[in-house]
């Protein structure tokens, strides 16, 4: 029997879902999906300067361990069937970053015959992060959101009102 | 010594007669017309030639011209022993382009002669692997033809996007 979204709301099942929140949320790992130049950001992000291990993040090269999807870079239609399909190999709960102009709505790129304007077409996006490229620092602030958005789920608790959490 | 583009059209002339047209343009981009049938024999010729020794095809493109009804490929080359430049200028019919291969005599034009295809519908008989390169496989028509007009969606997923920037 599944006790997801079951349980009343009580202080003893508030504090669980707040643990089970802080691990998950302390442990993203992010699928490298580098597409163009937002690539070479998102590999900045993960190197010492902006660190993203600090936050326990590391990089997956595969969709079957990974939590987060970043999307990083201009997608192209070709593209965008094989990100839907590595997108549904990974498994719940799963997130999307939109990073940059381009993966949030095609940016400079928008008009071209080649190019799907925005990866939120393919697949549900959870975080987007403006920037061409974003900064590694705006790449960073978009997981810290991502981390909190995480941290209000409720996962024992019996849902009144949808709080961020995917039906 | 490199010979300068009068030789090299005087070269072709003596060899292929009125296969080979009035050089136009000027300096490095001095091109010559040549029939389309005969570019394979003409190519090879400029690269086994010692006086010529066109052993680098640094680019091969195409044109299409709806107004003169041909879609024109386009062949720059170099030597790197003579230091010498000359393009050459191939006009298909436009309803079917058909241009020999050339990817037998430099190999690097296996993947430009497929962008070609890709992106005009030009035929090269001969080339080992025509497919397309950089759209989908199953992507309706040649984009980069004038009246190529985008489909409205692809597998689902529409190509365009509102504009944000509505008054």
């Amino acid at each position: 029997m599944s006790l997801i979204n079951t349980a009343p709301e009580m202080a003893l099942t508030a504090k669980v879902d707040d643990l089970l929140n802080w691990t998950r949320k302390s442990s993203l790992w992010y699928m490298m999906f580098g597409l163009a130049c937002c690539a070479i950001e998102m590999m900045q992000t993960g190197g010492p300067r902006a660190d993203l291990e600090r936050f326990g993040m590391a990089p997956r090269a595969t969709p079957r361990v990974s939590d987060v999807i970043i999307v990083s870079g201009t997608l192209t239609l070709k593209m965008a069937l094989r990100t839907k399909l590595l997108y549904d190999q990974m498994p719940e709960p799963k997130y999307a970053i939109s990073m940059g102009s381009c993966a949030n709505c095609g940016g400079l790129f928008q008009l071209a015959y080649s190019v799907c304007d925005g990866v939120d077409k393919v697949i549900p996006v959870d975080v987007y992060v403006p920037g061409c490229p974003p900064r590694p620092e705006a790449l960073t602030e978009g997981l810290l959101k991502l981390q909190e958005k995480i941290q209000s789920e409720r996962w024992l608790v019996r849902k009144t009102e949808p709080v961020g959490v995917r039906a | 010594m490199g010979c300068d583009a009068a030789q090299i059209h005087a070269r072709l002339v003596e060899r292929f007669g009125d296969a080979i047209g009035a050089p136009t343009g000027q300096g490095r981009d001095t091109a010559l017309a040549v029939a389309p049938e005969r570019i394979a024999e003409v190519a090879r010729f400029l690269r086994d030639d010692s006086d010529l020794a066109f052993d680098c095809l640094s680019n091969l493109s195409g044109v299409d011209y709806p107004k003169l009804g041909c879609i024109q490929v386009v062949y720059h080359l170099f030597s790197y022993r003579y230091r010498h430049w000359i393009v050459l200028k191939a006009n298909a019919q436009r309803d079917d382009p058909v241009v020999p291969t050339v990817s037998g005599i430099w190999s690097h034009a296996d993947w430009q002669e497929r962008e070609v295809f890709d992106l005009l519908g030009v035929r090269f008989p001969g080339h080992p692997d025509l497919r397309r390169l950089l759209m989908p496989e199953d992507w309706p028509g040649h984009p980069l033809r004038k009246d190529f007009v985008e489909p409205e969606e692809y597998h689902g997923i529409s190509t365009s996007r509102e504009s944000l920037l509505k008054a």
